[in-house]
């Protein structure tokens, strides 16, 4: 991928409070931070946007029937998500939060496998043990979903470490909320990834709010971005809705790191125009005030005026795509529902490598005990 | 053959796998110029340089967490945690994360990797530098836990386990690293993952430990054979997942049985051992099992040798089993 970044965005030691930006509400670049991508690209990430939208739409309503668990979505940060995994290499490495199957979906993790998740049928890639949007998605290098806040962000820098000691050429990106700031191991990555100059990129997504808290309950610092100071790791404030600045500064932060220049902390600042997740009501805690900012400033709709301002996109393009996703999630949903759960005896299996006997005998027990009446 | 203590014996596994596999990565705090707190892995940052034996700075949570991120980047990391008593960091990284990655992603990734806790008291540590937190990591679906009792399983056990592909927690009785010196083969041996051994063989009652507990189990099998009592004592080895069938065995000769740990009694492994020989050997008991353990207390410092399970307590369990 031929990608010109203006090199200087990211500041060496000093965090930048600085929001970087290049488009504005209406979409319109600025000539100075436009790092001019190619059209192709701005074309597929508007698309992996909007299909992540269409998604959210979908998935809400299939919770809202019953037909599935759970969603959690990502409504207003589309951008910050898919623009930053765009500008990750191929052969780099995604250790997700609970919220960017955008990321992997852009990765070509085929959609089918996302719906048999949300499902938990014998088809999904977790086997039904996970809650739904708790994917794993090897094939597009991006790790298993876990719910614990932070604890991929030290596995991340682990994982750079590996390839930093195997001398091979990858950069990992791990993702969290402004919430995980808070968490262990959010001090332990950066600290660890400071000190060993570890090729990773800390992708914060400040979007505002950790379920109910907003962000300033969560930290007094004045920018998330200023907590890389601490740790020698340099910090970035990016408009998180604008996915020509989120690729911009994710590529040069991609770079530096392959170089050996070390991490970067990327502050994404977004919006969660959504609910925490299809559990949560946000009207108990927030004005809907904030709502009605974030769609002026929707991402996705932006980048849509910036493709239409150069004539890339059109309303019989848009109409069309979006009939054509809908007709792929139909299909994906339809063959997801009608599946079949995981067999009884595969809820023993992958504990260990091999099965130990007391697993064994307890597998027995249980395909071979009562049933419960319940449906799976 | 040379004469080997634990801490010989254990850095002696270490630097043949690292020898032998440059998949094997050693860090931790203090690990790598000093050597660790307890000399264990002394002169390997030298041989192997500062890039595989990797000192780190003090956090827990940061040496397994990155130690996870390392075994799914193909690395074999062997990460130390100075004391049992300070793992509890590292609790969500171990429970939330080594043990289900494989699980919850059906086998797309894995964390092979092992992690070495000095355990145990005997040494006038006090309860930040004694526990026995086994049972934790017992509980936990998808961890492994392996305690030697001396050298020669000490560096078996330990190419077992670095070469096992699940996460292992490998801990070393402080008590045991330097108390004994026997013979250890030089070069490549392994003793196999949950077989557990008997020691000593009786027919009277059936004595299970592990770790410094073994000594102390077989002082006592010695004591009470002038007794006329004859304890088959049986070292555990791997604490999970557990050869419950060599216990079962020996149960069903003797019918009678004894367990003995330092960590506290109440849900500890002892009345796990004994739920499941209840449950498989039931007709064949012929007194009720009884446990030897640490008090139901915090570790204490002055009066440690009061709270652990010394011989002088595992006597009197034994004799009145064997005479019930």
């Amino acid at each position: 991928m031929n990608v010109l970044v203006k090199p200087g965005s990211i500041p060496p030691n000093a965090p930048s409070r600085k929001l970087f930006s290049v488009l504005d509400d209406n979409g319109q670049a600025d000539p100075e931070t436009d790092p001019k991508l190619e059209l192709a690209l701005v074309r597929r990430m508007y698309e992996a946007m909007m299909r992540n939208r269409l998604l959210d739409v979908r998935l809400m309503k299939l919770q809202r029937q019953g037909r599935i668990g759970f969603h959690v979505g990502s409504e207003g940060e589309e951008a910050a998500i898919i623009a930053s995994a765009a500008a990750l290499r191929e052969q780099d490495w995604i250790f997700p939060c609970y919220r960017e199957i955008g990321a992997a979906l852009y990765r070509n993790f085929p959609l089918q496998s996302y719906m048999d998740n949300m499902f938990g049928n014998v088809n999904d890639l977790a086997k039904g043990r996970q809650m739904p949007d708790h994917v794993t998605a090897r094939q597009a290098h991006f790790t298993s979903i876990t719910a614990p806040i932070g604890t991929q962000i030290t596995q991340a820098a682990g994982f750079a470490w590996a390839a930093k000691i195997k001398h091979q050429d990858v950069v990992t990106a791990s993702y969290f909320g402004d919430g995980a700031t808070s968490s262990n191991d959010f001090h332990a990555g950066m600290n660890f990834a400071g000190v060993f100059q570890l090729p990773t990129l800390f992708l914060l997504r400040n979007n505002g709010w950790a379920i109910s808290i907003p962000s300033e309950h969560q930290s007094r610092s004045r920018t998330y971005a200023d907590k890389g100071l601490a740790y020698g790791v340099p910090g970035v404030r990016v408009d998180g809705n604008d996915a020509l600045a989120v690729y911009a500064i994710t590529r040069e932060a991609v770079q530096r790191a392959a170089s050996g220049g070390g991490p970067t902390l990327i502050e994404l600042c977004t919006y969660r125009a959504g609910p925490h997740s299809s559990s949560d009501d946000p009207n108990a805690y927030r004005e809907a005030m904030d709502s009605e900012e974030a769609q002026k400033r929707d991402p996705v709709k932006r980048l849509r005026r910036h493709l239409e301002r150069l004539q890339c996109w059109s309303e019989a393009e848009q109409l069309a795509f979006e009939e054509r996703v809908n007709a792929e999630i139909n299909v994906c949903v339809e063959k997801a529902e009608a599946a079949a759960p995981p067999s009884i005896a595969s809820m023993f299996e992958e504990v260990f490598e091999h099965m130990p006997p007391h697993l064994a005998q307890q597998q027995a027990q249980c395909v071979d005990g009562p049933r419960t009446r319940k449906r799976h | 053959m040379t004469q080997m203590n634990m801490v010989s014996a254990i850095n002696d596994a270490l630097r043949f796998e690292m020898q032998n596999d440059d998949r094997v990565v050693v860090m931790g705090e203090d690990v790598g110029k000093l050597g660790g707190v307890f000399r264990v892995t002394a002169g390997l940052q030298k041989e192997f340089g500062e890039e595989r034996v990797i000192d780190t700075p003090l956090s827990e949570t940061g040496i397994i967490g990155t130690a996870i991120g390392m075994a799914m980047g193909g690395l074999r990391p062997v990460p130390e945690i100075q004391f049992g008593d300070f793992i509890y960091p590292a609790v969500d990284q171990l429970i939330n994360e080594a043990a289900k990655y494989r699980y919850r992603s059906g086998g797309e990734f894995t964390c092979p990797m092992v992690v070495r806790v000095p355990v145990g008291g005997g040494i006038k540590g006090g309860h930040y530098h004694s526990q026995s937190p086994e049972t934790i990591f017992v509980h936990t679906a998808g961890l492994k836990v392996v305690c030697p009792s001396n050298p020669y399983d000490a560096k078996g056990l330990m190419l077992a386990s670095i070469r096992d592909n699940d996460p292992v927690l490998f801990f070393e009785p402080k008590r045991v690293y330097r108390a004994l010196k026997m013979d250890v083969p030089e070069g490549e041996y392994t003793v196999e993952l949950s077989r557990a051994k008997v020691v000593r063989e009786g027919e009277h009652v059936t004595l299970v430990a592990w770790g410094a507990m073994l000594l102390e189990a077989i002082a006592a099998a010695e004591e009470v054979k002038e007794q006329g009592v004859e304890a088959e004592v049986i070292d555990l080895r791997t604490l999970w997942p557990m050869d419950t069938e060599t216990v079962v065995q020996s149960v069903k000769k003797t019918g009678r049985l004894v367990i003995v740990h330092e960590a506290a009694k109440a849900c500890g492994l002892g009345a796990e051992m004994v739920a499941q020989i209840c449950e498989t050997a039931f007709t064949h008991l012929q007194a009720p099992p009884r446990r030897v353990t640490g008090w139901d207390t915090p570790f204490p410092y002055t009066l440690e040798n009061e709270y652990l399970p010394l011989a002088h307590r595992i006597v009197p369990a034994l004799l009145e089993t064997a005479r019930f």
